[in-house]
C-alpha cells in the first residue's frame, strides 16, 4: 500500500490521483458509509480547503457479480436476479432483460402486455424520480420533510405494485413473451386514482423547492455538464438530456409501443444540478401523460405467448443486444446464447455506472458539500453500479 | 443507415492497411458485427466516430467474452488400406480451435439517432497475449468499462489513462468473469462458518473454537 | 422578494401538516403492529406445500425435483422417496422424503410456484418469521412447510378456487379412457 492509502497493481500505470499530489491538498475518503452516497460508494477527494481538486470514485462494495450469477442459472432464473439490480426500479429491469430475450428469441409479446409493460414502466419512472428528488433534497440538508412527502407518494405506487406482483420492490413481474398476472378492473380503478392524484402532488411539490432561494443556490451553476462530454462518456437518460441532448429511447428505439403515445421530451438548457433536478419533475408530468393515455387504450386479451416454453427455455443460437429507456438512462442487457439453458454471456449496462464516467469533471472546483449534491443528480444505485 | 458491408469497405477505404471481417450472427436479433484489428482499430474508430454519415457518437456498451479453447470432433471419411483392401473408413478428427478473450462496443449514434453498429477486437490468447488497444481516447464511456473487463477478464487495454482493478479489490488476483475461473475454498466468507464453508474455511484459517460452531450453541441453548 | 420562496415552501409544509389530520391522502401509515393492514391476494413471501388432508399421506408434490433444479438461489433440498405411496387421488407417487426450504437463502421469486406442474407449492402470505438463530431456524422442514388446503383457500382465495378447479378437471378427464397425464420432462 502506497503512502496515500491506494494499492499499486503491479503493471498498471501510475495512478493519476497520488502521481502528482503537491503541496498541502488533503486527501478525504468520502464514504463509503455515508449516507448521502446512496449505499456503499466511496469517493477519494483531494481538496484545496474545501475545493476538489482531484476525485477518484471507487466502487465494488456491493460487487456480487451478478453477470456470473446470471450465465451460472437458466434465462428465467435470471429474472428475479435483475429486480436486485437497481432495486427501485425492478419493473424496468425486468422489461429491460425481457426484452433483450425476446430479440435473442424472436418472441412477440401480446398486445395487452405490452400496455401492461407501459402502465408499470411508467409508474416506475415516477416512483424513481419522485423519490430521487426527495433524496436529493435530503443530501442538500432538508432533512426528512421532502423525502417524507416523496416517499408518500412512492409508497401508493409501490402498493400498486404490490397487489399486482406480490411484492412491492422485487417484483419479478415479467416473462419473456408477456407478464406473469393480469390486472383486473379494481387494480386499473386503483391506479387511475392514484394518477389522478399525482399532479396535484407534483404541483405542491415544485412549490416547495422550484422557487427556494437555498435550493437555487445550491444547485445553479453547480456541476454543469456540456453537451459534448455527456455525449461523448456515454451518458444517458435525465442526465443528458438536461444537457440538452434530445435521446430517449422511447422515441428513438420506439421499443415496446411507445411509439403509439404522444408525449414530450423535456430538455434542460444548462445542465447544471437544477436542470437535473427539475427535468425530473418534469418528465413525471410527461410519464403521466403517457399513463393516461395507456389506461384508456388497453386492450382485452392474452398476456402470455402461448408459445414460450415455462421450463427448459432454450433460445437459438446467437447474440443480441436490448435497451430500453430507463428511469436512471439506458439500461441493457447483452446476450449470447450458445444454445443451451443458460447464457453464455449475461452483460448488464448500467446507466448509474457509466453515468458516473463524469463524476469527477462535474465536481471539479466545486466544494465538498456540492459533491454530495452533484452526486444525488446523477442519480444512482448502488445494486446496479457494483452489479 | 449503411449496412455493414458498406460500412466496412468505406472504413476500409478511409483507413489503408485496416483489416475489417463481418462476424455474422445467426440469431434472430441479427446484429452482425465488425471484427477490427489491433493495429488500426483506433483509426477505425475514429473514423466511425466522425464520419458525417456515421456519426457513432454513443459508444453504449462495452463489454468482454470469453471464449474456451475448443475441440471440435469431427467423422471424416478417409480412405484407408486396411488389410490389403483400400476401405473407407470413419474417423474422429479433433480441430482445435484456440481459445481467445474479445472486447465488445456497441455503438449508436446521438446525432443521427441510428444503430447499433457492433465492433469486436480480439486478444491473441488468453494469458500473455490478452491485450487490446483502449478506445477510450475515442469514446470517454469505455474508460470505467474497459477498467471493468481489465478487472473481470484481465484484457490489458493499452493507451487506457487509468487501467486499475475498479469492482475487485487490488489485492485480488484471479479474473472472476473468465469461464475457467475457480473461486478459493473460503469465497463465502462467513463470520460463524458452518457446514461445508466451515470445512472449506478450516483449510484455510486456523481453528477459532471459541467461533466455529457458535451456531450450534445457540441452537442449543433455545 | 428573496425569501419568498422559502415562505411558500414553509406554507406547503403546513399544509401537509394540518391536512395529516384530515385526509387520508396525506397520513398513510398505520400503527403497526396494534394496526394492520390487510395484504393483497398476490402478495408473496415463502413458499410452503400444500397437502390436501393429512399433513403427511396427503402432500401434492411427487418430489420430481423441478423446483430444485429451477430455484435461482437454489434453497430448496429435495430426497426422493425409495418407495411409493397413494397421493391424495390414490394414484401410487413418489413423495419427497426429506424436503427442506432455506428461507434465508429463498428470494421470495415463487419460480418454483410457476415451474410445479402439480400445483404443490405455493407461497405463503407469513412474513413475521423473526427467530433467534441465523441457520436451523430458517430452514424449514417438511412437517413446517406443509399447510392445508383451506389455509391455502384462506390467503389466496382467488387463486386457490381457481387451482381446485383446473385439479378437478385433471382428474375428471383421468376417470375417462384417456392416456394418462404425461410425466413432465425434468
Amino acid at each position: 500500500m502506497s503512502a496515500t492509502g491506494f494499492h499499486e497493481l503491479e503493471g498498471a500505470p501510475p495512478k493519476a490521483m497520488n502521481a502528482r499530489i503537491e503541496g498541502d491538498l488533503m486527501e478525504v475518503s468520502m464514504g463509503p458509509q455515508h449516507p448521502s452516497t446512496h449505499g456503499v460508494f466511496r469517493m477519494n477527494v483531494a481538496l484545496d480547503g474545501e475545493v476538489v481538486r482531484k476525485l477518484k470514485p471507487v466502487f465494488g462494495y456491493l460487487h456480487r457479480n451478478h453477470e456470473k450469477i446470471g450465465e451460472n442459472t437458466s434465462y428465467l432464473g435470471s429474472m428475479p436476479y435483475t429486480d436486485r439490480l437497481d432495486y427501485f426500479c425492478s419493473m424496468t429491469n425486468n422489461w429491460a432483460y425481457a426484452l433483450s430475450v425476446e430479440k435473442l428469441a424472436g418472441i412477440e409479446v401480446p398486445e395487452r402486455a405490452e400496455y401492461l409493460r407501459v402502465i408499470l414502466a411508467e409508474l416506475t419512472r415516477l416512483q424513481n424520480h419522485v423519490s430521487l428528488l426527495g433524496f436529493l433534497l435530503s443530501d442538500m440538508g432538508a432533512w426528512g420533510t421532502p423525502l417524507m412527502y416523496a416517499f408518500r407518494e412512492r409508497e401508493k405506487i409501490l402498493d400498486l405494485f404490490e397487489s399486482l406482483s406480490g411484492s412491492r420492490m422485487m417484483c419479478d413481474y415479467m416473462r419473456f413473451g408477456g407478464c406473469r398476472v393480469d390486472a383486473g378492473p379494481d387494480w386499473f380503478a386503483r391506479a387511475q386514482k392514484i394518477i389522478d392524484a399525482f399532479p396535484r402532488f407534483l404541483d405542491e411539490f415544485e412549490e416547495l423547492i422550484v422557487s427556494n432561494e437555498i435550493l437555487i443556490a445550491r444547485t445553479q451553476n453547480v456541476g454543469k455538464l456540456s453537451a459534448e462530454l455527456a455525449i461523448n462518456a456515454g451518458i444517458t437518460g435525465p442526465m443528458l438530456r438536461a444537457s440538452g441532448v434530445n435521446y430517449d429511447l422511447r422515441k428513438v428505439d420506439g421499443y415496446g409501443i411507445y411509439p403509439r403515445f404522444k408525449f414530450r421530451i423535456p430538455l434542460g438548457d444548462h445542465g447544471d444540478c437544477y436542470d437535473r433536478l427539475m427535468l425530473r419533475a418534469l418528465e413525471m408530468r410527461e410519464s403521466l401523460g403517457i399513463l393516461n393515455q395507456a389506461m384508456k387504450e388497453i386492450p382485452a386479451g392474452p398476456i402470455m405467448n402461448p408459445k414460450v416454453k415455462v421450463r427448459a427455455f432454450k433460445p437459438p443460437i446467437g447474440e443480441a443486444y436490448g435497451r430500453i429507456e430507463g428511469p436512471k438512462g439506458e439500461l441493457g442487457f447483452y446476450l449470447i446464447s450458445d444454445g443451451g439453458a443458460s447464457p453464455y454471456r449475461y452483460r448488464v449496462r448500467p446507466p448509474s455506472f457509466i453515468n458516473l464516467t463524469v463524476l469527477e469533471d462535474l465536481c471539479l472546483g466545486h466544494t465538498v458539500a456540492d459533491v454530495m449534491v452533484i452526486l444525488g443528480s446523477v442519480d444512482i444505485v448502488m445494486g446496479e453500479v457494483d452489479r | 443507415m449503411q449496412s455493414l458491408d458498406e460500412i466496412k469497405a468505406r472504413a476500409e477505404a478511409a483507413v489503408p492497411g485496416a483489416k475489417i471481417e463481418i462476424v455474422p450472427n445467426p440469431g434472430p436479433a441479427n446484429q452482425p458485427s465488425l471484427l477490427l484489428d489491433h493495429e488500426h482499430a483506433g483509426a477505425v474508430a475514429l473514423f466511425l466516430r466522425d464520419d458525417p454519415a456515421l456519426k457513432l457518437d454513443h459508444c453504449s456498451n462495452v463489454t468482454g467474452v470469453d471464449w474456451l479453447d475448443r475441440k471440435v470432433s469431427k467423422k471424416v471419411k478417409v480412405k484407408k488400406v486396411v488389410d490389403g483392401a483400400e476401405k473407407e473408413v470413419e474417423e474422429s478428427q479433433e480441430e482445435f480451435f484456440p481459445g481467445y478473450l474479445e472486447a465488445v462496443y456497441h455503438l449508436f449514434s446521438m446525432t443521427l439517432k441510428h444503430g447499433p453498429v457492433v465492433i469486436r477486437m480480439r486478444t491473441a490468447d488468453r494469458a500473455q497475449g490478452a491485450q487490446l488497444p483502449s478506445l477510450t481516447p475515442v469514446w470517454r464511456s469505455a474508460e470505467f468499462q474497459e477498467r471493468e473487463i481489465f478487472d473481470l477478464y484481465g484484457i490489458k487495454f493499452d493507451g487506457h489513462p487509468d487501467l486499475r482493478r475498479i469492482l475487485m479489490w487490488d489485492e485480488f488476483e484471479d479474473f472472476p468473469m473468465r469461464k475457467d475461473y475457480r473461486e478459493p475454498d473460503d469465497y463465502e466468507y462467513e463470520p460463524t462458518p458452518h457446514d461445508e464453508v466451515l470445512e472449506k474455511a478450516k483449510q484455510h484459517y486456523t481453528p477459532r473454537p471459541q467461533l466455529d460452531g457458535a451456531e450450534n450453541l445457540t441452537a442449543a441453548q433455545q | 422578494m428573496i425569501g419568498t420562496g422559502v415562505l411558500k415552501g414553509m406554507a406547503v409544509t403546513a399544509r401537509n401538516f394540518l391536512g395529516s389530520y384530515f385526509e387520508k391522502d396525506r397520513l398513510i401509515t398505520v400503527q403497526y403492529p396494534e394496526e394492520r393492514e390487510t395484504l393483497p391476494e398476490n402478495y408473496r413471501n415463502f413458499p410452503f406445500l400444500v397437502y390436501d388432508n393429512d399433513p403427511e399421506a396427503g402432500l401434492r408434490c411427487v418430489a420430481c425435483k423441478i423446483c430444485e433444479k429451477e430455484c435461482p438461489p437454489q434453497c430448496i433440498y429435495i430426497v426422493k422417496s425409495d418407495d411409493k405411496k397413494p397421493d391424495y387421488m390414490g394414484k401410487p407417487q413418489f413423495y419427497p422424503k426429506i424436503f427442506d426450504i432455506d428461507i434465508s437463502v429463498c428470494m421470495s421469486c415463487q419460480i418454483c410456484v410457476e415451474v410445479c406442474p402439480f400445483e404443490a407449492i405455493k407461497m405463503d402470505k407469513v412474513f413475521e418469521l423473526s427467530r433467534r438463530e441465523r441457520f436451523d431456524a430458517l430452514l424449514l422442514r417438511k412437517d413446517e412447510l406443509a399447510k392445508s388446503n383451506t389455509y391455502y383457500h384462506g390467503i389466496h382465495p382467488l387463486e386457490a378456487a381457481e387451482v381446485d378447479a383446473n385439479l378437478a378437471a385433471a382428474a375428471a378427464a383421468k376417470k375417462k379412457p384417456a392416456p394418462a397425464p404425461a410425466v413432465p420432462k425434468t
